[in-house]
């Protein structure tokens, strides 16, 4: 018995080993770029691994200015926030529709809606660009919110669906009774119960827009762009800069950092259930 | 009576369906149907005079680059699929091995997949260009001597190990809610049995959180038919675009070379691949997870 208690500590010691040394391997990359973030150019291209002996911020200061930092910050939070926000109102109100309303629509409509979850954004992406050039060029900001609705949906209200049938109907039903119409009954009883999607819904789609990149680089124009773009053509035009670029990405890297610290417990529940389903 | 309910149908439709289903046939169905239907056309980005028939998918396969593409992307997909979910899966037995700091490994693992593929792209980039070549001098290693990503074959690994590097850590929580769903009952039985911990993951976890990897493999699949920013920013498809994934390659075709037929037609084909893998997937899994 003792023995055995004793393998298996001996055991769990090298578990531990085996997750330490993965967990560093795995930030390693992060850790790299940040201690070359405040070394200057000539430190970096003389060891790119030693301990910062010189520390400037100089990186920094040139990193927020060429590469708009804030400006771009913005821009991702605007966009984020608004498609992630009318994607809930949108999916949560069309996936209460198609769960409460049976026929031969509203199940054909879903069947589409899932299926769709299978086509890559770069089948439709050529046509997709022509058809809506104009409409780009009147505000791409707005022009990128709507065509996320339009790419996110067929997930969102799936998520949204899946939930949804599990509320009885005689909740509905039963408000119904006392006069109360279709939107009232939504917005005032079933949405408030539906919470926990909602948290998964947000953070599903908050990460894909968040760091979405192909369709902000078609849409987007200079003075909108968002934080992957800015950091992407910032590294393109000063690559040679290390030390400048080194501080850009530390800098793309923090804001969503910083909130999945926040939010870890919601982030890991909302991916589990988001995917399960 | 009938004709009050159809109106309240209708009613419904238009308050709670009718925006979104909009939005969703003008931004997905109708570009896709109309991309679809220009393949067979002699469309030049703006406007077509006559339908063409099956030239731009003939025009596609004589393109040597294009089975380049066609053989470099199969073969990512393949080995991601395989490397993605096998780490996964190990990192997820970590974490739920009941150990003390299991939630700041979990933190740690998940870190890389908060951040978009191009930043990780140009950060890896650094790594193989800069920092594991200064490491090989300083301790005169041949291995990284030069650049991994200078070279096609080792520019392929190097996009795997980043792949894996960013995606494990998502999957590992989908495999940890398997593990987790998993009755503590039936895993006791099976300790006061005497089964190894190798025969109680075989014959018992794996079978009973199937469906973790059914989810997994397929989310694994679509991802490396999709893969675009890492390609992007790590390899830029070179050298001499012999690491272009197919993804990279439709957005060349088009927007580099203005051969919009072409690239719409392989734009096709990559979704008639991913279509027919997600199908022939799930139906093998599906099938294996009722045994």
């Amino acid at each position: 018995m003792k023995l055995a208690t004793k393998r298996r500590s001996s055991g769990k010691k090298v578990i531990f080993g085996v997750g330490l040394f993965l967990s560093l391997s795995y930030v390693a990359p992060f850790l790299l770029v940040l201690i070359n973030s405040i070394k200057p150019k000539l430190d970096i291209v003389a060891n790119p691994l030693s301990w910062p002996v010189t520390v400037t911020w100089e990186n920094f200061q040139e990193a927020l200015r060429k590469m708009n930092f804030f400006r771009s910050l913005v821009n991702s939070i605007i966009i984020t926030f608004f498609s992630v926000s009318v994607l809930i109102i949108f999916s949560s109100m069309l996936a209460y529709y198609l769960a409460r309303t049976k026929n031969r629509f509203t199940k054909t409509t879903f069947l589409i809606l899932v299926a769709s979850m299978i086509v890559p954004f770069q089948a439709l992406m050529i046509p997709f660009i022509s058809i809506f050039a104009q409409f780009v060029s009147i505000n791409n900001r707005i022009a990128l919110i709507f065509f996320y609705q339009g790419f996110g949906v067929a997930l969102s209200t799936f998520l949204y669906h899946g939930f949804i049938s599990k509320i009885p109907t005689e909740i509905d039903e039963a408000a119904s009774m006392d006069g109360a119409n279709d939107f009232t009954i939504f917005w005032r009883i079933v949405f408030p119960m539906l919470r926990p999607v909602t948290a998964t819904v947000a953070i599903v789609n908050a990460l894909w827009i968040w760091n979405d990149f192909l369709l902000p680089r078609l849409v987007l124009k200079q003075d909108s762009q968002t934080l992957p773009l800015s950091t992407y053509l910032f590294y393109g035009q000063y690559s040679t800069q290390y030390g400048q670029v080194m501080a850009g990405l530390l800098l793309a890297v923090v804001p969503i950092i910083i909130f999945y610290l926040v939010l870890q417990k919601q982030f890991i529940s909302g991916i589990s259930t988001g995917a399960v389903k | 009576m009938s004709q009050k309910r159809s109106t309240r149908q209708i009613k419904r439709f238009l308050t709670f369906g009718a925006i979104p289903l909009s939005i969703f046939l003008a931004v997905l169905v109708y570009p896709f149907a109309q991309g679809l239907f220009l393949t067979f056309t002699d469309w030049n980005g703006f406007g077509y005079t006559k339908i063409s028939g099956f030239g731009n998918y003939t025009k596609s396969f004589q393109d040597h680059t294009f089975w380049v593409t066609l053989g470099f992307t199969l073969k990512f997909v393949i080995v991601s699929v395989i490397a993605v979910n096998a780490v996964a899966f190990g990192l997820a037995l970590l974490v739920t091995s009941k150990l003390k700091s299991s939630t700041i490994f979990r933190t740690f693992f998940f870190i890389p997949n908060l951040i978009g593929g191009v930043v990780l792209g140009v950060i890896w980039q650094f790594i193989f260009n800069t920092a594991l070549g200064a490491i090989s001098r300083k301790f005169s290693l041949p291995f990284f001597q030069d650049s991994w990503l200078n070279d096609t074959n080792k520019a392929f690994w190097a996009l795997i190990i980043v792949t894996v590097w960013q995606s494990s850590g998502y999957m590992m929580i989908i495999y940890i809610t398997g593990l987790v769903s998993i009755e503590q009952d039936v895993l006791e039985a099976a300790t006061v049995d005497g089964a190894s911990p190798l025969r109680m993951l075989t014959a018992i976890k794996i079978p009973l959180m199937a469906q973790a990897f059914t989810i997994s493999l397929f989310l694994t699949m679509r991802a490396g038919f999709m893969a675009y920013d890492v390609n992007l920013a790590l390899t830029g498809g070179g050298p001499f675009r012999t690491t272009e994934l197919i993804s990279m390659h439709i957005f060349q075709e088009a927007f580099a070379f203005g051969h919009f037929g072409t690239g719409q037609a392989q734009a096709v084909l990559m979704f008639v691949m991913v279509a027919l893998a997600a199908l022939i997937q799930v139906a093998v899994s599906k099938r294996l997870e009722v045994e």
